[in-house]
């Protein structure tokens, strides 16, 4: 594979292109799914192929295929500079990627025990299991266990002269339930919903979610919801549990600080962003208790690597410190754009703080979340329950969306429960609370510690065009919010 | 592009191959490139050529498959062999019907040579004029024209085989200037049909007209829909709820109402992957004939659309409507309908403005997801483009707002539809709209930017 590489970028050079790098993807996935005791089926999903990314006459162009020849390696590079050369007959300006990176190394995803290497007996063991579970509770209409293992082993190399190679692992699970009633349908899922939890380990991680011994408690809340009290409609305080802040994260903060996004290239699709330049080093984002940052170096985040699709070392980046919003996620190209823009800062560097990903052979890297993280504080959850006289905690999303620049929100969760005196009381239905993303920040007051901290796995973040869906983490722990508005379903 | 000789050699090859009782070979081929541009000016222009072949195979009535991107004999009966080791490790599936069998499937022209020859070039010579009138009124375009070749084949041990190729050719922008924002999109199989050009110019009129936004309150309007939202409308009602397994599963907005009126006599919607107006596939992922379905007449719900395995729960045939069942996820889903249509009525959109006294003129719905799936309720953001309707004349752009929604009842209060329709692909498959005029429709909240 090797000459396959080093000819896409030699034929690239010849062909016109002041820089090219070459990306070679073998990824295998493995996805098994029971729906209501029956296995829906197993799959192995096997996918390889080959992206070169060019900049010729000052633009970019990229060309991708899944045919393994040296010819074609050949006719790829050449089609990649075609396209860049199409490219800059509309150009402003020449891209600008800034200082050359040279790095060459290894890196593996570690994990105690091989996914891959566990028989799918065994997984099919644990899913049959917890969806039987979940089936023996009355009133159970559908049921569903899931698990997701990915191995992706990619090489990078440019003319820059970065040779690296990296094998990424990936282990995922989730059950859900469905209860329906009259008029009326519920879900309950564990440990996440939409599908499954997700990290960068091994088998390990889905012994310690421990999906059988979850599945009654999922199964017979689904069912409670049916017949519970819908959140009132008001204004109060809200505590979110890890999980819902982890899309809170996700969405409200982790899109917004995506510089591509900041700069109109999303515009068209994914939106844009209101954290706009001039409120760098300067804009208060949330209150003192609120301190995120983006770590591609945290271990088991699904956030997780050693080298971004630009060869760009992993990083760890401040991104709200004490509540000021004092970073962004870069690349190479915009991390000059912002220097250009607004000059040397203690916030900016020039350089890339190596976050582009692709979601594939056959995608260019974009701008992705890596492990965008509130850090954790100093409570325990039943002391800041105690502390809470009068609230609402609500627990797995259900429903999410948010405005093009990532502004005005509204959230649905699975399950509430009433807090009143400090003690979580009668169970809600339908939660739904609704605000506006630096508003809802600044009201948060209480983060809880480490102890309640886990790195969430988001699997199924879009963006881009073609779409790409990226694997995101983030670590969260349950927070409170006060003065959000609350409803339910109408 | 691969082609149907090629294709049937190499999908008839792997069906001797097999060991299993039964089994399926289902075969995508993309060849297709997308030009993006941003700021007036072209920033990501990319290619693909790619090609994915789905095993399943039948072991007694247990069921294994693989996928393999990979088109050599070896790769090929490697997946083969997965796919029967996984099938062999499953329990029985009770209620798995067997692999469908031959039916006629009449062949749909779908293929614009011209699609299929656009050089990136060509892609950047479209976009250019409409980057160069954005920045000539001071606004900024972004968006994203695509040109492509999809093939798609499906063969199976009882005999099937079935081939079908086409182009597809779409185009997106988005206009902003100052606080203004405009939309255009439409796809198309023949190029011919997809004037990227005039497209553009309407997303920078309403860019323009947009600007200066006024406050409004949340509350309960009459709207006129620009087809664009009456697409979301119409895609989330055939994701959430038109199909066999979520009316099996009760969490559809027809169980209980399947032929009782619960919309406006002038929405009848239908699916149809036959119909050369929008982007046909003759066949579903299982190689059956894709039906034309009524899924509501006249306000009616009729019933939804099948896959093998539902159809076989209740004793009926497939509609011709299954995802790829090799994909354990899509099985979460059943089966889909894909390309929907709506009946258009005979009003223009100035006629339907004419009628609103005081209400809301929308161009799109925006990152909707649903919050509730009886009633098909949704909440989402109006974007690019909502004005304020005052005496049945356009009379200022109004800021976006927050809407929670169920698409059931407000299908219940239709007034007017559009005669012209769009072919639009923004949801799931393609939508095939008009316009539509609603008595009232739920606003529940605005967008405010605090000081900082």
């Amino acid at each position: 594979m090797k000459e396959l590489l080093e000819r896409a970028l030699n034929a690239a050079q010849l062909k016109g292109a002041s820089y090219a790098d070459v990306r070679l993807v073998h990824r295998i996935e493995q996805s098994l799914l029971v729906r209501n005791g029956v296995v829906q089926g197993i799959s192995q999903l096997e996918d390889m192929g080959f992206g070169v990314r060019v900049i010729a006459d000052g633009a970019w162009g990229f060309a991708s295929s899944a045919r393994l020849t040296l010819e074609e390696a050949e006719r790829i590079a050449e089609r990649a500079v075609q396209i860049a050369k199409a490219s800059a007959l509309f150009k402003k300006e020449d891209v600008d990627i800034g200082p050359p990176v040279v790095q060459r190394g290894t890196y593996r995803t570690p994990v105690q025990i091989d996914p891959f290497t566990v028989p799918p007996e065994k997984k099919l063991e644990v899913l049959m299991a917890a969806d039987a579970a979940m089936r023996a509770v009355k009133g159970i209409a559908a049921t569903e266990a899931e698990m997701v293992f990915l191995r992706e082993h990619k090489i990078f190399a440019s003319t820059e002269g970065s040779w690296i190679e990296q094998e990424i692992i990936e282990s995922g699970c989730g059950i859900e339930a469905l209860a329906v009633g009259p008029d009326e349908v519920q879900h309950r899922s564990y440990p996440n919903s939409v599908g499954r939890h997700q990290m960068t380990r091994g088998w390990e991680f889905i012994e310690e979610c421990d999906l059988p011994g979850h599945a009654p408690r999922i199964a017979e809340e689904a069912v409670a919801l049916l017949s519970a009290d819908p959140c009132p409609d008001t204004v109060t305080t809200v505590i979110l549990g890890g999980s819902q802040v982890a899309l809170q994260i996700h969405e409200s903060c982790g899109h917004p600080i995506e510089l591509d996004r900041v700069f109109g290239t999303e515009a068209a699709y994914a939106g844009t962003s209101f954290l706009t330049p001039e409120k760098l080093g300067t804009f208060r984002y949330g209150s003192e208790v609120v301190n995120i940052t983006a770590d591609a170096t945290l271990p088991g985040g699904l956030g997780t690597f050693g080298w971004d699709d630009e060869g760009v070392p992993a990083q760890r980046v401040d991104i709200v410190k004490e509540g000021l919003f004092v970073g962004y996620m870069t690349s190479r190209e915009t991390a000059r754009q912002l220097l250009k823009l607004l000059g040397p800062s203690p916030y900016v560097t020039g350089l890339s703080n190596g976050t582009m990903r692709a979601s594939g052979w056959n995608r260019i890297p974009l701008i992705r979340m890596t492990n965008v993280n509130l850090l954790p504080g100093t409570w325990r959850l039943e002391d800041l329950i105690a502390d809470t006289e009068e609230g609402i905690f609500m627990d797995t999303n259900r429903s999410w969306s948010i405005d093009d620049k990532r502004l005005n929100f509204q959230f649905g969760c699975e399950i509430a429960w009433e807090i009143k005196g400090g003690k979580l009381t009668r169970m809600l239905k339908n939660p739904i609370y609704t605000g506006i993303t630096p508003e809802f920040w600044r009201s948060c007051d209480a983060v809880c510690n480490a102890d309640h901290w886990v790195i969430w796995g988001t699997p199924n973040c879009g963006k881009g065009q073609p779409s790409q869906l990226a694997h995101t983490g983030h670590g969260a722990a349950p927070a409170r919010f006060r003065n959000v508005r609350v409803f339910s379903r109408k | 592009m691969l082609g149907e000789s090629q294709i049937r050699e190499l999908l008839e090859k792997a069906l001797t191959i097999s060991p299993a009782d039964e089994t399926e070979i289902v075969l995508e081929a993309h060849d297709s490139a997308l030009t993006r541009f941003a700021n007036n000016t072209i920033h990501q222009n990319v290619a693909e050529v790619n090609a994915e072949i789905a095993v399943r195979v039948v072991v007694g009535k247990r069921v294994g498959s693989a996928i393999t991107n990979r088109l050599t004999e070896e790769a090929l009966g490697r997946a083969i062999e997965e796919a029967v080791a996984i099938a062999r490790l499953q329990p029985e599936n009770p209620e798995f019907p067997g692999l469908p069998d031959p039916a006629p499937i009449e062949p749909v022209l779908a293929f614009d040579e011209a699609v299929a020859g656009a050089t990136p070039e060509w892609r950047a010579r479209a976009i250019g004029p409409i980057c160069r009138m954005a920045e000539s009124v001071g606004a900024s375009a972004a968006g994203a024209l695509s040109t492509g070749i999809y093939e798609l084949a499906v063969a199976n041990s009882r005999g099937v085989f079935a081939y079908h190729v086409g182009t597809e050719a779409h185009f997106t922008t988005v206009v902003m200037c100052d606080d203004g924002s405009g939309y255009a999109h439409r796809a198309a199989w023949r190029l011919t049909d997809l004037h990227g050009e005039a497209l553009g110019r309407s997303a920078i009129e309403k860019a323009l007209r947009s600007r200066n936004p006024r406050p409004v309150e949340p509350g309960v309007y009459p709207v006129v829909l620009e087809p664009y939202a009456v697409d979301d409308i119409l895609s989330w009602l055939g994701y959430a709820g038109a199909g066999a397994l979520a009316v099996q599963e009760g969490r559809s907005w027809m169980n209980d109402r399947i032929g009782r009126p619960i919309m406006s006599p002038m929405v009848t919607i239908w699916d149809d992957g036959r119909d050369p107006t929008g982007l046909p596939l003759p066949f579903d992922f299982e190689g059956v004939p894709r039906q034309r379905v009524v899924i509501v007449e006249k306000g009616v719900p009729q019933g939804p659309v099948y896959d093998t395995i539902t159809a076989a729960r209740e004793g009926r045939r497939s509609t011709g409507h299954a995802l790829p069942r090799s994909r354990p996820q899509m099985a979460s889903l059943g089966p889909i309908p894909l390309h929907l249509f709506m009946a258009p009525g005979e009003a223009t959109l100035e006629e339907m403005i004419r009628q609103v006294d005081r209400g809301l003129y929308i161009t799109r719905f925006w990152y909707t997801r649903l919050v509730h799936p009886r009633d098909c309720v949704l909440t989402g953001m109006t974007r690019d483009g909502v004005f304020w309707i005052e005496k049945g004349e356009i009379a200022y752009p109004v800021q976006n707002l927050r809407f929670t929604q169920g698409y059931v009842p407000a299908l219940a209060q239709v007034r007017a539809v559009g005669k012209e329709r769009w072919v639009l692909s923004e949801g799931f498959g393609f939508t095939c709209v008009p316009a539509l005029l609603l008595e009232a429709f739920t606003f529940t909240g605005v967008t405010e930017m605090p000081g900082g």
